[in-house]
């Protein structure tokens, strides 16, 4: 009846699981009891988990980012704290195989269940509205999109409470991930997870790519796009290009580990070897997917706090290309040690290296916007300028990992871990922080306050520097990754003050909970009443903040690179169009929402072996799809009466601002 | 040749300063006992120095771009539209390029001559090494004295030694920091590497590739030891009452718990290692499989176990 699953697979032997099992079921509770209490379910159903508002898409999208975000670095402290512990004889408070659990759930999480929901999130708030479109191409894809998504998610958080993650990293070589050397369901938790939000990451791409490509305002050329709708452009070509390669090998594991078939296994002419090169063929062009979002954001950010027209901007867009391309010709820089000859692991280190020229030249690049211009130090700008340094370390550190002679010293050392998170640290995650602070007013209506936005970021980059530069000095000193506990003394200064970083990052995070709450409570102060807080440059800041559910009530038409700034400076920024017309907006539809519920079930079923349901779920998506495909009714009107009286309010309240 | 040791020098001397407050000598990298892990700590610091003609400026900039042009600096040049250079694009398109070309250069040359499966010249005879990553400890086997150990290798200084490398479990990574190159170890495949230690020591070695439960425990001890103290150590190895036929064999690859503590086997099945090998891949003798690349030539000889 259950498959596998029995009440042994709740982990009550393991005090540190079963209080975040409790924590995470507590909170639930407490959510769901204030969402009864205030009478909200009506409205959180009609007006968010059912939309297909991309606005809204977006919003939901960056919570559950933020959500695993203190998942995933939850798991950092504690395996910081291991580390700093397990020195000597001392085996630490974690069991190795509870470690392993804990390095591959922070690695999975953060990648695909942090930063793709997050770069996701952002895309969807600003670049239908950068392009000056009233929606992304595929409405209700984008909303399938996000539910494929949290159902993975919500499959990473049921596997804490019920039975385990995977033991065997976020990358899941085989055959240490196949059904020999891991029998257990944590692997398939890990797959299950992957493949049902990877489907989510892969609609996303096709979604943003026709949208870019068919929805821009008149006289939107490609070289005027603002660069984040660059860098998104990109990013899905790669998503595109790159989670079929990740869909694929994980099918084959599957198979080898339900159908006793061998692909990756070591016996029977199964090739461990294939799977390395098929996880790192999605695995590395995955790096530039959540790094790209955030140069884009960076070069959004660095040229209206300047002031200033973004420099090189032609440079900048030809730097992301070759960025892409080179993105796919690089993976196997992540296992020159496998034993391939020179001539192989040559290629693929200068390939690596050509992608630090269009790097080293956006930098420059930023670094020349701001150059006579006039810079305002808000919070994204802080982030921004963080950034710059702190990604020149970490790409200087992988120019160095892409020398193969030198990769086989520093490969799998703590060295490759201070790399890694020295890019996405920086270069993905400081971007995003910038921009949720950036669009928030557009997103949300008001600024977060900017003095715990500063406080937060100290502390981010103090602690990632006290967390981070001790590592690049262990792998110096031949300290491999992944240890549950060692026994060289001399590594434990270090890991103590990797472990105060960790803490002083915890304290930045705190510093942006309490910014959130602070600018909740003093929203009327911070309320963000002409739409355009920052004397933006790109479209997205014509609109009201929030913007109406339609974004535009007028189509705009594009003359010039930072089209707002354009029209700002010409006088024809806020002009009323002669008349309005009728909109047409699609329906809100419960489609994706249960997809994602039946997505989640199927891929529990599917772990615990428990078939019936699985079939019951694989039947409800079937014709829960043919039910939205037989569904002609999707779309309404708004009347240009109502566009009219929206209008005229927002143009009240701009003429009470002028005041 | 001058420049490069003063090159080797001044990259020293930067990094002991900052980051070496332990000293040199817990800093494994930086303190290599071998002419591999010598030219490996030449090319980090060589690549740290050319790094550092890109992360200085930036650096500096990043500071005084956002001080100079501050808002409430009304003095400075404010020019919202300035936003093309093609002197500057010039130079932030060519310095790169410059750096790359001179890396790829320092990659090429030693990449070539680092090459593990590449045989170190020497006019000694090199020793033969058989490693196998069992869960979770290593066993090595030599072949050429019939012999075998757990968690611990012995061999003479500078004398190369050429390591044969399998897996009979999961993939593993080989790797004594001091002495240089890492390498692979899978299951069905053989994987080389040829390293030398020029100076007698015992030098920590461990798995570098995650391998489940125990991979922490998957640590040992390379000693490099004078010859005839090798001799002795042979000696003793061969005093020890084990021996190494199949079934031990099997029992020993049954996954351990905790460090496995060094055992000497005084005698070794012959061609063990070619029956680990051919658990995997049944036909190893005549298609190796992918990782067992032909000889790799020196200049001046080749290695005498490639040729068996």
């Amino acid at each position: 009846m259950f498959g596998k699953l029995s009440l042994s697979a709740i982990p009550s032997h393991e005090p540190i699981t079963m209080t975040a099992v409790a924590g995470s079921v507590v909170l639930g509770l407490v959510i769901l009891a204030l969402i009864t209490y205030y009478r909200k379910w009506t409205y959180l159903y009609k007006e968010w988990l059912t939309s297909l508002d991309h606005k809204k898409i977006g919003i939901m999208y960056i919570i559950l980012a933020l959500v695993m975000l203190l998942r995933g670095f939850s798991d950092a402290l504690l395996m910081r704290g291991q580390q700093a512990l397990a020195a000597g004889g001392s085996l630490g408070y974690l069991a190795p195989d509870h470690f392993n659990q804990i390095f591959s759930a922070h690695g999975s999480i953060m990648i695909i269940f942090m930063a793709m929901p997050f770069l996701v999130g952002l895309m969807n708030i600003v670049v239908p509205q950068q392009i000056g479109a009233r929606d992304v191409a595929f409405p209700f894809l984008n909303s399938l999109s996000l539910w494929l998504t949290a159902a993975g998610a919500l499959l990473v958080m049921v596997s804490l409470g019920v039975g385990e993650f995977s033991k065997v990293g976020w990358s899941g070589y085989a055959p240490l991930s196949g059904i020999e050397y891991s029998p257990d369901v944590g692997v398939d938790y890990w797959i299950w997870a992957f493949q049902i939000a990877g489907i989510g990451s892969t609609l996303s791409g096709i979604n943003f790519l026709v949208t870019i490509m068919t929805m821009r305002a008149p006289g939107m050329t490609a070289m005027r796009l603002p660069l984040f709708v660059w860098t998104t452009f990109f990013t899905m070509v790669l998503v595109v290009w790159a989670f079929p390669v990740l869909t694929a090998a994980l099918a084959l594991l599957t198979l080898d580990r339900y159908l006793g078939m061998h692909f990756f296994t070591n016996t029977l002419g199964g090739n461990q070897m294939l799977y390395v090169n098929l996880f790192w063929t999605w695995g590395h062009p995955e790096v530039y997917i959540v790094i790209l979002p955030a140069f884009g954001i960076f070069s959004e950010v660095v040229a209206t706090f300047s002031g200033k027209r973004l420099f090189g901007y032609a440079s900048m867009v030809w730097a992301t290309a070759v960025i892409t391309i080179l993105s796919f010709s690089v993976w196997m820089h992540h296992f020159f040690t496998m034993g391939a000859s020179p001539n192989v692991n040559l290629f693929f280190g200068i390939a690596t290296m050509l992608i630090a020229i269009p790097t080293g030249v956006k930098t420059f690049n930023w670094l020349f916007t701001m150059y006579r211009g006039r810079i305002r130090f808000t919070t994204p700008m802080y982030w921004t300028l963080g950034f710059i340094v702190s990604f020149a370390i970490g790409g200087a550190s992988g120019v160095m990992l892409s020398i193969p002679s030198a990769d086989f010293v520093l490969h799998n050392s703590l060295f490759l871990i201070g790399h890694f998170h020295s890019v996405l640290i920086p270069g993905a995650l400081f971007g995003f922080f910038a921009g949720y602070y950036y669009w928030f007013p557009k997103a949300i209506g008001f600024r977060l306050k900017e003095n715990w936005g500063r406080r937060a970021f100290w502390c981010w980059l103090v602690g990632f520097y006290l967390a981070f530069v001790p590592l690049y000095v262990l792998g110096f000193m031949g300290m491999p990754r992944r240890l549950a506990h060692y026994a060289d003394l001399t590594w434990h200064p270090y890991l103590l003050v990797a472990a105060l970083g960790a803490a002083v990052i915890m304290l930045g995070i705190v510093c942006q909970g309490i910014q959130l709450l602070v600018s909740i409570k003093e929203r009327r102060a911070l309320e963000d009443r002409t739409g355009d807080p920052w004397d933006g440059r790109t479209l997205e800041w014509m609109t009201a903040s929030p913007a109406p559910v339609y974004n535009f009530p007028k189509i705009p038409v594009i003359n010039e690179i930072d089209a707002f700034m354009d029209m700002k400076e010409k006088g024809i920024a806020y002009e009323r169009p002669d008349r309005y017309s009728d909109i047409e907006m699609p329906k809100n539809a419960p489609h994706g929402l249960i997809l994602g519920g039946l997505a989640f079930l199927f891929g529990f079923a599917v772990v615990w072996h428990i078939w019936w349901l699985a079939i019951v779920a694989a039947l409800g998506i079937l014709f829960t799809v043919i039910a939205r495909s037989m569904d002609d009714d999707i779309h309404y009107v708004i009347p240009a009466a109502d566009v009219e009286r929206i209008e005229n309010e927002r143009y009240r309240q701009l003429a009470a601002v002028a005041k | 040749m001058r420049k490069k040791r003063s090159l080797v020098l001044v990259g020293l001397s930067c990094l002991c300063a900052v980051t070496l407050l332990g000293g040199c000598s817990s800093v494994l990298l930086f303190d290599p006992k071998g002419p591999i892990g010598e030219v490996q700590r030449f090319v980090i610091i060589a690549a740290i120095v050319l790094m550092l003609i890109v992360i200085i400026p930036v650096s500096i900039m990043t500071f005084w771009f956002p001080r100079k042009y501050r808002a409430s600096n009304t003095e400075s040049t404010y020019m919202p539209k300035w936003s093309h250079s093609a002197t500057i694009e010039f130079f932030m398109w060519a310095v790169p390029m410059v750096i790359v070309a001179v890396l790829a250069i320092l990659a090429w040359t030693t990449t070539h001559s680092l090459d593990p499966y590449r045989p170190i010249p020497s006019t000694e005879k090199p020793i033969t090494i058989e490693a196998v990553c069992l869960d979770w400890k290593w066993l090595f086997i030599y072949p050429e004295h019939d012999i075998a150990t757990v968690n611990q290798i012995t061999f003479p200084v500078n004398v190369p030694v050429s390591f044969k490398i399998t897996s009979d479990t999961v993939m593993a990574s080989f790797f004594i920091p001091q002495l240089g190159s890492q390498i692979y170890a899978m299951a069905g495949m053989q994987t080389r590497l040829h390293l030398l230690a020029n100076e007698p020591g015992s030098y920590a070695g461990h798995n570098q590739q995650f391998t489940g439960t125990g991979y922490a425990d998957m640590h040992f001890k390379a000693n490099a030891v004078p010859r005839e103290e090798f001799q002795s150590w042979v000696q003793q190895v061969r005093q020890s009452p084990e021996k190494l036929d199949l079934g031990r064999y099997e029992e020993l690859a049954k996954p351990s718990v905790g460090y496995h503590p060094v055992t000497y086997f005084s005698s070794v099945k012959p061609g063990l290692f070619e029956h680990i090998l051919r658990k995997y891949n049944p036909t190893h003798s005549k298609h190796p499989g992918p990782m067992s690349r032909g000889p790799v030539s020196t200049h001046a000889r080749t290695d005498v176990a490639e040729a068996n």
